[in-house]
């Protein structure tokens, strides 16, 4: 149906609106109308769940209320989300940054806050542009891949462009023929990287899976039993098993509601799904686009977003770093858990002192070309650069036992030494921390700083010429944090950044280096999701890596990291925190480091 | 009176409207979506608002009457009433909504009951607005002549 109306996209484009307030309803109905789309609507989230489920080939775009009498607009969010895997927009009265984090957590790609104008819904076409790029790029289940295609080139021209590298980075790493489908369920076995075969959660494998509990019934459901019913090749007992008690986490935490807290910790903790470290804008309108979120099971478990993502998630992180010391083993499982769907297999990423990096990159022939640490000492301290650090991904930890060690300690190193640029965690989705490249300029394998200004295109060469095979360029993360305010552009890079983390693996915060602009965090975003999948270096349950570890080093480096605010706090101060920073950043930077 | 006649007097009715709080940039959203294709785009929305109003204003004075009153619930009533007077651009309802949430907040039920009474005070005074306001529509309309536009600064 798409593929009709493709030349006069955004024309036509199918909108499912949803608000029981019959006034708000009509209204939005009209603006919709006005924008020259073919609308639905629905007065409560049962009957938009019923329209959605009916078919899900109907509707291009979701947008919600959140307070609604039968369900929790954020409970239809994060199901259109899980099941359809539609953008979702949501608007509501309410302009709570709280609830405006909510979206994100949620999976959102977007906030809009009532009265909506007509200015605010003739941009949310984006929305499913973004989120068509990223399935396309990831989801081989994906239906609309081929008009998704045809829009984004039609779009944005440099589309393309990202994602030849991507791929052809892709084929490089993995020696496989089939390049946007990196998210293949079967896809795994990288004969670079370690022994073990790698489970990508992907979406569609995620459904699969939930499917099959669903059927069997959370309380029968056996990794054994569902393992046969999702018959997937190459999947194995263990990889369910994992997954079971990720997900049992998953649904624990979401019963157990929301508090102040637990969204922050799942903030910081948690990376798939569309958290975003915590990027709203105080007040005001807020938008967000979480383009790529993925929905998945999170609360927010990615809709798209952003939304927002939204938008989004809660994992065991607080946003202090002192309890997050004090955290047991338990919390890292939740911290597991909260790994994006797409890639549980994403625990930690740890940051890796350069020394580390360099030393792994240089044992595979890699040259980092900027010593990370120099960077640090370049920068005033006021200057402080949210840089995520390097997750260090599995790859490297689980790529050579010896070396692990050496990387575990580099990670040490560095968050010490440069704990006074390390993000914020208040805000920041641990994952997304820890996933993030440092994004130092100069460290021409690493940083995306062309990112910043020209797209992820020219940030993936430079990966790929500095690294060919590892996955720390992947985390060459080039979505900059944008920010907090509430400026469309930074909300969707920020929202871009979380999406990244949280589909991939979890971590790619978006370095606050700059401001970027949003075609250009569009694609970074799109690269870094592309390279996360293509990683197929996933941490199992089973590797030789020890999460525990590496999460405590994450804490420590959390808890070192309070620079920014030394008390957890509220979420407005995190926010303002991150504020002032992405302020402070702003002023010092035009925009590349 | 002459099509010019009313229409001038529209437009002084609907200046005076946003001068005194009534009526905000929302309502001329309103304005500017109705088109040859919904003319009556308005008077429909406008009624919708009028029927739900009175919904909410009756559940909301059950709520407030209760011997324990239910804060959450009405809160969510007030909530909504704001989104939706916002929505439409009945600005002094839409803060005296706001000026309601606050007290349900502070679990205030005296202060409550009275801004129930401001609430649909303001709601009684914009709908009478509205009304006469789409009346002196309703005649231009009838005697041949078209709404003006208005642009509001």
């Amino acid at each position: 149906m798409m593929n009709d109306l493709r030349d006069k996209f955004p024309i036509g484009m199918r909108v499912l609106a949803v608000d029981d307030d019959r006034t708000c309803l009509k209204i939005l109905e009209k603006l919709l109308l006005k924008c020259q789309y073919h609308v639905t609507t629905a007065q409560n989230a049962i009957t938009a769940l019923n329209l959605l489920r009916e078919n899900k080939n109907n509707f291009d775009l979701v947008i919600s209320n959140v307070h609604m009498p039968d369900m929790d607009g954020f409970k239809l969010l994060e199901l259109v989300g899980l099941e359809m895997d539609l953008p979702v927009i949501m608007f509501s009265a309410n302009d709570d940054p709280k609830m405006v984090l909510k979206g994100i957590n949620h999976g959102a790609c977007d906030y809009l806050l009532k009265p909506v104008i007509l200015k605010e819904v003739q941009t949310i076409w984006q929305h499913v542009i973004r989120k068509k790029k990223t399935s396309k790029r990831s989801n081989h289940d994906a239906a609309n891949s081929d008009s998704g295609n045809g829009i984004d080139s039609a779009v944005t021209g440099s589309s393309d462009q990202n994602e030849r590298p991507s791929s052809s980075r892709k084929r490089k790493e993995k020696n496989e023929d089939d390049d946007e489908e990196n998210e293949d369920d079967h896809d795994n076995d990288d004969p670079t990287a370690q022994k073990k075969a790698r489970v990508v959660w992907t979406p569609a494998l995620h459904r699969k899976f939930v499917a099959a509990v669903n059927q069997l019934g959370i309380d029968k459901a056996v990794p054994k039993k569902i393992l046969d019913l999702m018959n997937v090749e190459k999947l194995t007992r263990e990889n369910v098993a994992s997954h079971l008690q990720k997900y049992r986490l998953y649904l624990k935490r979401i019963s157990e509601g929301e508090n102040q807290q637990a969204n922050m910790a799942a903030l910081l903790g948690s990376s798939s799904d569309t958290s975003y470290s915590g990027m709203t804008s105080l007040g005001g309108s807020t938008q967000f686009h979480n383009n790529h979120y993925k929905s998945f099971a999170s609360n927010g478990s990615m809709s798209s977003i952003f939304n927002t993502p939204a938008n989004v998630n809660m994992h065991g992180f607080s946003s202090s770093g002192t309890p997050l010391l004090n955290h047991t083993h338990n919390n890292q499982l939740k911290f597991q858990s909260a790994m994006t769907r797409d890639n549980l297999n994403d625990v930690l990423k740890m940051p890796i002192s350069s020394a580390g990096l360099d030393q792994l990159l240089h044992s595979k022939g890699i040259t980092v070309s900027t010593n990370i640490q120099t960077m640090t000492n370049k920068f005033p301290d006021y200057y402080k650069p949210k840089v995520t650090m390097s997750c260090t991904n599995n790859a490297f930890i689980l790529e050579s036992n010896p070396q692990e060690k050496q990387v575990a300690e580099g990670y040490k190193n560095l968050a010490s030494q440069n704990s006074q640029y390390l993000p914020s965690l208040e805000n920041r989705r641990c994952n997304d921390i820890w996933s993030n490249t440092m994004q130092l300029p100069g460290t021409n394998s690493y940083l995306p700083r062309e990112g910043f200004g020209h797209g992820s295109a020219s940030h993936k060469d430079n990966r790929n010429a500095a690294m060919p095979h590892t996955d720390a360029h992947e985390f060459c993360n080039n979505v900059p944090f944008q920010g907090w305010d509430n400026n469309h552009n930074n909300h969707d890079a920020s929202y871009h950044s979380s999406h990244v983390v949280g589909s991939s693996i979890g971590s790619m915060i978006p370095a606050v280096n700059a401001v970027e602009p949003e075609e250009n965090l569009d694609y970074s975003y799109c690269d870094s999701l592309q390279m996360k999948r293509d990683r197929t270096t996933e941490l199992t349950e089973g590797s030789s890596f020890n999460p525990h570890q590496a999460y405590m080093m994450n804490n420590q480096m959390k808890f070192q990291n309070s620079g920014i605010s030394n008390n957890p706090g509220s979420l407005e101060d995190a926010v303002r925190d991150m504020i002032k920073q992405k302020q402070l950043y702003a002023n010092l930077s035009g925009g590349t480091m | 009176m002459e099509v010019g006649q009313m229409q001038r007097q529209w437009m002084g009715y609907m200046k005076s409207l946003f001068m005194e709080g009534f009526l905000d940039g929302q309502f001329l959203q309103l304005q500017q979506l109705q088109d040859e294709n919904n003319p009556e785009f308005v008077v429909e929305v406008v009624s919708l608002f009028f029927e739900d109003s009175e919904r909410i204003l009756k559940d909301l004075s059950f709520a407030v009457d209760q011997q324990s009153v239910d804060f959450k619930k009405i809160d969510a009533h007030v909530h909504q009433f704001k989104g939706s007077s916002a929505s439409i651009g009945a600005q002094r309802v839409k803060n005296a909504c706001i000026a309601f949430r606050n007290f349900c907040e502070e679990q205030n039920i005296d202060a409550c009951r009275s801004c129930l009474q401001q609430v649909k005070q303001e709601y009684i005074h914009v709908k009478n607005k509205l009304e006469t306001l789409l009346r002196l529509e309703q005649q231009i309309v009838a005697a041949g002549g078209s709404i003006p536009m208005m642009e509001w600064n």
